[in-house]
């Protein structure tokens, strides 16, 4: 292949390996960014990928091999030094101040100074619109971050990467908060960067989106580089077994049929400004999806069933009877459970271990004895469900920290396992994990399904849904757009009820 | 009875291949690590307090030609110094855990030590706040006082969790009107003429009694018993505590009426020893004692912590100043160099905590 048909290298990655105690995350790893070009990077959690960027955006250097910057060796000395070389990630977390305002999150600590050094707001302003208008995004220099949802809060980072004329643009799992319709002009967004001649690597779980916006797609396992192609040389299947080793059998195991007694049930259910007049019945061994666009009330509505919002109006049943659930506490000893969608703010103990991860709930319910919590049988009933999920976790006691975040997803749900729920909801359980314990996850709720749990399931991944799913509720704006079966649900009529 | 089989056997059924597989192949690895980690805290804490006793043994030969430790009457004195300390340390730390604050305790030891001498007046008391409640049992005013310190933990409590409003504030708010309070109960007279079994809790080694058995009693409290594990829930997440169940509100007050009704016990043996109630007693009290718990490894934001620590931390307060006291040093040194000791604690802490995240 002759040099002239090549793209143009920006960051070339040679030999890189590092290592931390007790596990080798880098071994030999070569890759080649070039100018203009999404360049995707698959692979599972723990693969490696992060640390990758993290070499690249100059966290951490390598202990071998080198990076070259359009040719010329690069070592980088710390992040700044690799944002004024043109290199910019976005992280998986925000990193940014909710209460301060877009146009003070973009240029915080650059920000334009008058005659007499102080911040010139009126420049700072200005220079944000015209940044913003480049971007064609259409933001409020002066709104607080607060006041803008997650996609939005996004889509200052970008700006912000943006800001430092960056070559190279890191985006480490974007979407994993997207709602499908941010998704699109999240993608619109990143195919404009590329005509403009930008480079991005394209961190992504969602098979979907990697052929839907890369022109290279990179995978590594086991902290090793697998293998680059163009995704039209490639297969999911192809992709997939590249990132796991072997191929998965089937996506989404089928739903068992069922025709259970309704165990719960809203009637005209509200809770303003989120919802309105939500009414819908739920049976034991029922899957229910509830798909929607971010912001549609889905996420409001479980919490209000489980208690931690108080409806303004509406009614809520429970095996037939009216439930007053005023506090999660109540629904718990209803024999609810909820895995809430935001894995770090409300569902884990990062600082405690495994163990009192995993048993909280559980001690609301059994094994105290006067107040004495019966230490040797508790264990044994979290150890037995630490291994029924396939926790990958050396023992109970380490901290919850210092697991994937699939595998603290799986610690969540083995929380509400333990106290064998009637009803269980799910908001977003498998987001940001990787594609083995996600097939994993989707197994077991299939399985708690056919033992009689009735589950609600709430997802923004339209496959997750159509394929789990009995029946599928699509919400809008805060109102129940429609109820469809397995039989009539696809992705068009799901998306035209989310977005009407 | 609450308890019941594990919930496990029906989950049993739902997968069976290679179930161990993860965790077995973890156990071989993980061992030594864990050991490493499994070191407690305390331990590292502990040398210090040895290292300290141990350099003023040194500096007792050199400069003061005697033995620091090897003494019972300056250990004894050592200790007693800083019971009441460690008392309110015991209830400040499991505020502490909740990723709260007390600041009110040496108010509340002001005006417990108050009203509990006002009660324990004997018959021979010139002037006696209630003349017809004097020679009263003993029980009567150590319930009362207690009583009046767990009310105003309650007080704080209520304030915590029914208005959110910061832990700093509403504690700060009750410690000056408690010290307020104190003042007022008396005109600012002190209480005295107490009879002899009143004076008795705070004689000889009783309070250092206390202070231990208070220990153990909540040392236990925290580690096996459900009480304990929501305090460390509650403060490691208190959205993730709501969401599992726990009420979180209920159970922050809980939390500081224990720690007021040991500042109450504090004020209680204070008042004892002293054999009078002021209303100036236990000033900077709650500094002391929240300095006791951070130098034992307790995390100011919450979740991690031990009364074990808190005991040890107790232990180098006293060591330090017993120490410097025994050189012959300067009060005015002690405290600049109790300053510097509580910084150090809490930079240790730090690296710990970091340590731990990056998981060596």
């Amino acid at each position: 292949m002759s040099a002239a048909l090549q793209p143009e290298c920006l960051l070339e990655v040679n030999h890189v390996r590092k290592a931390f105690p007790g596990v080798v995350a880098l071994e030999d790893v070569s890759l080649r960014f070039n100018c203009g070009t999404v360049h995707a990077l698959a692979g599972e959690n723990g693969a490696g990928k992060s640390t990758l960027m993290k070499i690249i955006a100059g966290l951490y250097r390598p202990d071998a091999g080198e990076l070259r910057w359009r040719g010329q060796p690069l070592r980088l000395s710390s992040p700044r030094h690799a944002l004024e070389t043109g290199i910019a990630i976005i992280h998986q977390e925000l990193n940014l101040m909710s209460c301060m305002s877009v146009a003070e999150n973009i240029w915080i600590g650059r920000e334009p100074r008058n005659r007499i050094r102080l911040i010139s707001h009126r420049a700072l302003h200005r220079q944000t619109r015209d940044l913003l208008a480049r971007l064609h995004l259409d933001l409020d220099p002066g709104a607080e971050l607060r006041t803008l949802s997650i996609a939005g809060r996004q889509l200052v980072e970008i700006a912000k990467a943006l800001s430092y004329e960056s070559q190279l643009l890191i985006m480490d799992e974007p979407t994993s908060a997207l709602s499908e319709h941010d998704t699109e002009h999240l993608f619109a967004i990143v195919r404009e960067l590329k005509n403009q001649g930008k480079s991005i690597v394209y961190i992504t779980h969602r098979m979907d989106e990697l052929f839907a916006i890369a022109d290279e797609v990179s995978v590594m396992r086991d902290g090793k580089h697998v293998g680059t192609d163009r995704p039209a040389n490639l297969t999911r299947n192809q992709i997939i077994r590249m990132m796991v080793g072997r191929e998965l059998s089937q996506f989404f195991p089928a739903p068992p049929v069922t025709s259970g007694a309704v165990v719960l049930s809203a009637q005209r259910l509200t809770l303003r400004p989120h919802f309105h007049d939500v009414s819908f019945e739920l049976r034991a061994g029922e899957i229910l999806g509830v798909a929607g666009l971010i912001g549609a009330g889905r996420s409001k509505l479980a919490e209000t069933l489980f208690g931690l919002a108080r409806a303004t109006s509406g009614r809520i049943e429970i095996g037939g009877r009216t439930a007053r659930i005023d506090s999660p506490h109540a629904a718990l000893s209803r024999g609810m459970a909820f895995v809430t969608e935001d894995r770090k703010e409300t569902g884990c103990f990062l600082k405690l271990s495994v163990l009192e991860n995993l048993e909280v709930a559980l001690l609301s319910r059994a094994f105290v004895e006067y107040g004495f919590v019966r230490k040797s049988a508790i264990t044994r009933a979290c150890a037995a469900i630490a291994q029924l999920l396939r926790v990958k976790t050396p023992n109970l006691q380490v901290p919850i920290e210092q697991l994937s975040g699939g595998n603290q997803q799986k610690v969540l749900l083995g929380r509400w396992l333990l106290i064998e729920p009637k009803i269980l909801i799910l908001d977003e359980p498998t987001r940001g994990i990787d594609v083995v314990a996600k097939a994993e996850i989707h197994q077991l709720i299939v399985r708690l399904a056919a033992q009689g749990t009735a589950i609600l399931m709430i997802s923004s991944e339209l496959p997750e849904i159509l394929g789990m799913s009995h029946r599928i509720m699509v919400m809008q704006e805060g109102r129940l757009t429609g109820i469809l079966s397995r039989e009539e649900a696809d992705p068009v009529n799901v998306m035209a009820l989310a977005t009407r | 009875m609450s308890w019941r089989s594990p919930p496990v056997s029906r989950m049993a059924t739902i997968d069976k291949p290679d179930l161990s597989q993860s965790l077995d192949s973890h156990r071989a690895r993980g061992n030594a690590a864990d050991r490493a980690r499994h070191w407690p805290a305390e331990a590292s804490i502990l040398l210090v307090l040895l290292g300290l006793a141990l350099a003023f043994e040194l500096l007792g030969w050199i400069f003061v030609k005697q033995s620091f430790l090897f003494n019972e009457q300056r250990l004894v004195v050592m200790i007693l110094q800083v019971s009441v300390i460690g008392i309110i340390a015991v209830g400040v730390t499991q505020v502490i855990l909740t990723a709260g604050i007390d600041l009110s305790s040496g108010s509340v030891v002001a005006l417990t030590a108050m009203v509990s001498a006002s009660l324990a007046q004997s018959s021979d008391a010139v002037r006696a706040i209630y003349p017809s409640l004097t020679d009263l049992p003993v029980v009567v005013p150590v319930l009362v006082g207690l009583a009046v310190g767990a009310l105003a933990g309650l007080l704080n409590g209520t304030l915590i969790a029914w208005t959110s409003i910061p832990p700093f504030i509403a504690t700060l708010g009750v410690m000056v009107s408690a010290r307020g309070l104190a003042k007022w109960y008396t005109h600012g007279q002190p209480v005295s003429m107490l009879t002899d079994r009143y004076a008795d809790i705070g004689s000889g080694a009783v309070p250092v009694v206390i202070f231990l058995a208070t220990a153990l009693i909540f040392h236990v409290a925290l580690r096996y018993t459900r009480y304990g594990k929501f305090t460390y829930a509650i403060g490691a997440n208190p959205q993730a505590a709501r969401v599992s169940g726990i009420r979180v509100a209920k159970h922050l007050i809980l939390v500081y009426t224990l720690a007021g009704t040991l500042s109450g016990l504090a004020g209680v043996v204070t008042s004892a020893r002293a054999e009078s109630g002021q209303s100036g007693m236990g000033m900077m009290y709650e500094l002391d004692a929240i300095a006791a718990a951070v130098i034992g490894g307790t995390s100011l934001s919450g979740g991690v912590g031990r009364i074990t620590g808190t005991v040890i931390g107790t232990l180098i307060l006293g060591v330090v100043t017993s120490g410097f006291t025994f050189l012959r040093i300067d009060a005015y040194y002690q405290e600049i160099v109790k300053g510097a000791i509580i910084v150090a604690a809490v930079i240790a802490d730090q690296y710990r905590q970091r340590a731990r995240i990056r998981g060596v």
